[in-house]
């Protein structure tokens, strides 16, 4: 505490032209005027959008492989953990090798809150928080989103799948 | 000129002052946040209109379209009578400040002022008094603490400004001895601005005009984390705009009035040397009295947005120990001056 008291500046420590106050005044109006004439920051949505980095928890998809088959397996982890109880899966058989698929995956997007814990807890990399942040519903029903929403190709979520690899 | 040329003539003149007046306020606004926003390295607005260039109308028409609320512990008339006031000395000011030399136009000689009184800037000093009743009224009739507080606080602030203003136009009422604004800025002929001959009146002439119009750094008064909003906390839609649409006004004046009696009015220096026709040195030179008043119009935003605020007792200070007593050493300086070169 001693040292900070001794680094605050008192009136007395100003110099002469600092405490007339008038020099101080010019500068700061350099300092401004020179921000003026710096590029600008602002990105002007909607025409330019924000692409987040790979770590960013985005709305939950399921991955789509290369042949139009989902990967997910429908074990029902993710409804278990999902601590909003936004998600419902309904199991079914399938002549395939992984001899599960999803009759019906639902996730309730009003309900998500984003939490990544379904992401976390899946054992096939089925389901990924991928980087859209763009949702908007005029009504409940719209929100409730279905395997034909969720579905996304495989090629759009390579940085996440790496990122978790690397990382979780 | 038979009374109904004069007549005519004033009335066109009035139309023309209302409308740049009203269209440069609403156009300020514009230019105040995209000026703000270029400091803080963002866009201002951009998109009503391109480059966003009909935001004002945007305003206008979302503060027209508001429910006007009166708190009920109000003074209702006074409540409304405030702003009204504050609008009518912003707009009644403009009319003795001159934009040009006189011009010829279809044979008549027309001055470029509405209004050519011999005590043009006694007239002026008299309207920015009345200026302080808006705002006290607006304090006292609303009902409320904060702003009570703001009105007074403000009126306050504006009449100790005030008097060093006066002794700095004493200073300059020294060298052109007339009250009338034409002659002011006749004196200043050439390069011989009143901003160079006597820089102390003129920076107390700034710092009071500061002052006046409530603006950073000494707008305390109605200071959002200070007093939620000073004298006008209490009011909504069409007469919120009357006081805000007043300030700006008074920005505008004050500008105006700087440049007529500090810069030279509407004189470029050197410019009988071009020998250029009549008409083009009137165009240039009413075109140079825009100019100056623009460029000080941008120094007021250009502060507002880089100082921080003075507090209450320091603003008080500046005024009655450090302004007042620097007018008259400046009054002392010009008659010094006239002494020695008998101008």
């Amino acid at each position: 505490m001693n040292k900070f008291n001794s680094l605050k500046k008192r009136k007395k420590d100003l110099t002469f032209w600092q405490k007339i106050y008038i020099p101080e005044i010019f500068k700061g109006l350099a300092i401004t005027l020179k921000n003026m004439l710096r590029p600008k920051f602002t990105m002007e949505y909607p025409e330019e959008k924000f692409i987040p980095p790979a770590s960013y928890r985005g709305r939950p998809v399921l991955v789509m492989e290369k042949n139009g088959d989902e990967r997910c397996v429908a074990c029902g982890l993710c409804s278990r953990v999902c601590p909003a109880l936004a998600i419902e899966v309904q199991a079914g058989e399938t002549d395939k090798e992984k001899e599960r698929y999803p009759e019906k995956f639902e996730i309730n997007m009003l309900r998500c809150i984003f939490c990544g814990l379904c992401e976390e807890v899946c054992p096939e990399e089925a389901i990924l928080m991928s980087k859209d942040y763009e949702l908007a519903f005029t009504n409940r029903e719209d929100a409730i989103y279905g395997k034909d929403k969720l579905l996304v190709p495989v090629e759009q979520l390579l940085d996440r799948i790496e990122f978790l690899r690397k990382y979780k | 000129m038979s009374l109904i040329e004069l007549t005519i003539i004033t009335l066109i003149k009035i139309v023309i002052v209302l409308t740049i007046m009203l269209l440069t306020v609403s156009y300020l606004v514009y230019f105040e946040r995209k000026i703000s926003a270029w400091a803080q390295n963002r866009l201002g607005p951009n998109r009503v209109g391109w480059q966003g260039i009909l935001q004002p109308f945007a305003d206008v028409l979302k503060l027209l379209l508001k429910e006007d609320i009166v708190p009920e512990r109000a003074n209702k008339y006074v409540h409304a009578i405030a702003p009204m006031i504050a609008l009518f000395v912003a707009f009644t000011t403009y009319a003795v400040i001159p934009i040009g030399p006189n011009i010829n136009l279809f044979g008549y000689e027309i001055q470029l002022v509405v209004a050519d009184i011999n005590m043009g800037i006694l007239y002026v000093l008299a309207l920015t008094s009345l200026g302080v009743y808006a705002i006290t009224f607006a304090g006292w009739s609303s009902g409320s603490k904060y702003s009570l507080l703001g009105g007074i606080r403000s009126s306050a602030q504006m009449i100790s400004y005030e008097i060093s203003m006066g002794f700095s136009i004493g200073g300059v009422l020294l060298l052109s001895e007339s009250l009338r604004p034409i002659d002011i800025v006749n004196s200043q002929a050439g390069w011989m601005w009143n901003a160079l001959i006597q820089p102390i009146g003129f920076i107390t002439f700034l710092v009071s005009a500061f002052a006046e119009t409530n603006r950073l750094p000494f707008d305390l008064p109605e200071a959002e984390p200070e007093l939620v909003g000073g004298f006008h906390t209490e009011y909504s839609s069409m007469k919120f705009a009357a006081f805000f649409l007043a300030e700006y006004a008074n920005m505008i004046i004050a500008s105006a009035l700087i440049v007529t009696l500090y810069l030279g009015g509407w004189h470029i220096p050197y410019i009988e040397t071009l020998n250029l026709s009549p008409t083009l040195t009137t165009i240039l030179q009413i075109g140079a009295f825009f100019v100056k008043m623009g460029a000080l119009l941008f120094f007021f935003i250009w502060v507002r947005w880089s100082i921080p605020r003075f507090r209450y007792d320091q603003l008080m200070n500046l005024g009655w120990k450090v302004m007042f007593p620097l007018s008259l050493v400046n009054i002392v300086w010009v008659a010094g001056l006239i002494m020695i070169f008998k101008i």
